[in-house]
């Protein structure tokens, strides 16, 4: 007898969607159709033992119907973006824009783990960028560590006065003469990329 | 080309000013004028890819944009940056759909990319432009018998192999040879050093750079050459960090590469930042005998 194939809840079916939408947004995004399970990518992930699922079991849960577990994983997050899994891959997957993929759709439904503060950190970084145009990284540190770990920001005060004392750590943040010019490019830019 | 637009990007201006000073420095003394990109603005680094697609490469091609105007070749020392305004300028160049949507977004800043620019990276530009021959014939203090270990960490070879090989590269090695310097064999020349996750997720961080120290006092360097801000910064300032979490002894110099250029050529450490690095490279130091001011 042959077993009734469940479709896809209806929101793993709006993931699923979303994902193949994304994956149109590189080159060959389509080839993680042919991926081989071989584990090239988590074998040479420099960070996959600290991963809750590697990068090789991405592939296997969104093949399985399982996109919100990859979501709420540390995964996407963890990842380096060294890009040593995509130049491996045998059969030419982009591993790394994969996870860029599923990183935008996990911050377009603010679907993250528990106790995890990594995604903090890109909000504060684009709010700089806003801002200033530039990164500022003293206040991109500060800020990261009120959230997640206010006692590391007093354990790193002195590094920081080194840094300051060598010039390699600006207490302001620098900011560029046309800002309006890059807020102008966002918000244009933001309206007509889908996401 | 002897002219470039030069693209510091943020981490030049701050935590890698001797990255900057020294670039600058070697060029000049080389013949090649950089000129910095008027009023560039942050790439977006690895951060904006992770929101939307359209915002993070029309804010890196304002970048582009502002080249094209100059009608220069970009150069780009950060490998970071490097690597997101070549993906930028790959990406548009494969969906015509995008290109478009990017060029709206720019005419709200009344720019235009329609013409790109090659971006290329200080390393590339020294050793395939200029030539080794070159370098080797304006060498006024050997580097020979300092040991260094080349560092390339990730962004500078992969995902694309721009101009060298994404697992062993050489062409480092190459340049530090011509320079007379001893390049010691280095297992972890490719390794990630987990750039951001020094700040987001520490231990993973400091494992990774841990194995990277170790790797360069193995094999028998004194120093490690580094051609990337990040990287530069999570190998020097967290060996303190290393060493109390890992019972080690780790005291070694992380000079970017184009510090060794700088002092082979005669000019003067304080003009490159040597003095602001976190380990004094001494022995590099004792070689600057003979300074061009
Ligand atoms: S290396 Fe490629 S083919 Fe192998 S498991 Fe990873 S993604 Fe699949
Ligand atoms: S790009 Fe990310 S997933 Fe791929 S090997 Fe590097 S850290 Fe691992
Ligand atoms: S990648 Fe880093 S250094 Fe480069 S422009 Fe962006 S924040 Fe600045
Ligand atoms: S080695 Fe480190 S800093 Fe350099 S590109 Fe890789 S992750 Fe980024």
């Amino acid at each position: 007898m042959i077993e009734r194939i469940e479709p896809f809840p209806k929101s793993e079916a709006e993931l699923r969607t979303a994902f193949w939408g994304q994956l149109g947004k590189f080159p060959e995004g389509d080839k993680i159709k042919t991926c081989l399970q071989c584990g090239t990518c988590s074998g040479t992930c420099p960070v996959s033992y600290a991963m809750d699922i590697t990068p090789r079991q991405v592939v296997a849960l969104f093949r399985a119907g399982r996109i919100e577990d990859i979501l709420h994983s540390r995964t996407i997050w963890i990842c380096a973006s060294c890009y040593s899994c995509t130049v491996r891959c045998p059969v030419g997957i982009r591993v790394t824009d994969t996870l860029y993929a599923l990183k935008r759709i996990a911050m377009s439904r603010k679907i993250y783990p528990a106790q995890f503060h990594v995604q903090t950190m890109s909000k504060a970084f684009i709010g700089n960028i806003y801002k200033y145009g530039r990164n500022y990284e003293l206040g991109l540190v500060i800020r990261f560590f009120l959230k997640s770990n206010i006692v590391k920001l007093f354990t790193m005060a002195g590094f920081g006065m080194a840094m300051i004392r060598r010039g390699r750590l600006a207490i302001l943040p620098s900011k560029i003469k046309r800002i309006n010019e890059v807020q102008a490019i966002i918000k244009r830019a933001s309206q007509l990329g889908e996401n | 080309m002897s002219d470039y637009a030069y693209y510091p990007g943020c981490s030049l201006e701050t935590a890698a000013s001797p990255y900057d000073k020294s670039v600058r420095e070697v060029f000049k003394a080389l013949g090649i004028n950089l000129h910095e990109i008027e009023d560039w603005n942050c790439c977006g680094a690895t951060m904006y890819m992770s929101v939307n697609n359209t915002v993070a490469y029309s804010i890196s091609a304002r970048n582009l944009a502002l080249a094209q105007k100059m009608g220069m070749d970009v150069c780009a020392p950060c490998s970071s940056c490097f690597t997101i305004l070549q993906k930028t300028n790959r990406y548009i160049d494969w969906d015509p759909k995008e290109r478009e949507k990017i060029n709206q977004a720019l005419a709200a800043a009344n720019l235009v990319y329609d013409k790109p620019v090659a971006v290329r990276h200080p390393l590339d530009i020294l050793v395939n432009e200029i030539g080794l021959d070159t370098i080797k014939a304006k060498v006024v203090n050997s580097l020979a018998g300092l040991k260094v270990a080349p560092y390339y960490g990730c962004q500078i070879v992969r995902p694309y192999g721009y101009f060298d090989d994404v697992d062993d590269p050489v062409t480092m090695n190459k340049l530090l040879q011509a320079l007379g310097a001893e390049v010691t064999h280095y297992p972890g020349k490719v390794r990630c050093c987990g750039g951001m996750l020094m700040t987001t997720e520490e231990n993973i961080a400091l494992k990774l750079n841990l194995g990277l120290l170790q790797a360069a006092v193995d094999n028998g360097a004194e120093m490690i050459a580094t051609a990337c801000p990040l990287c530069q910064m999570n190998l020097e300032a967290y060996q303190n960090k290393i060493n109390q979490a890992f019972g080690k002894n780790f005291n070694i110099p992380i000079v970017y590469f184009t510090h060794l250029v700088g002092v082979a050529l005669g000019m003067s450490p304080a003009k490159m930042g040597l003095d602001k690095l976190l380990v004094s490279p001494d022995k590099l130091l004792a070689r600057a005998k003979e300074v061009r001011v």
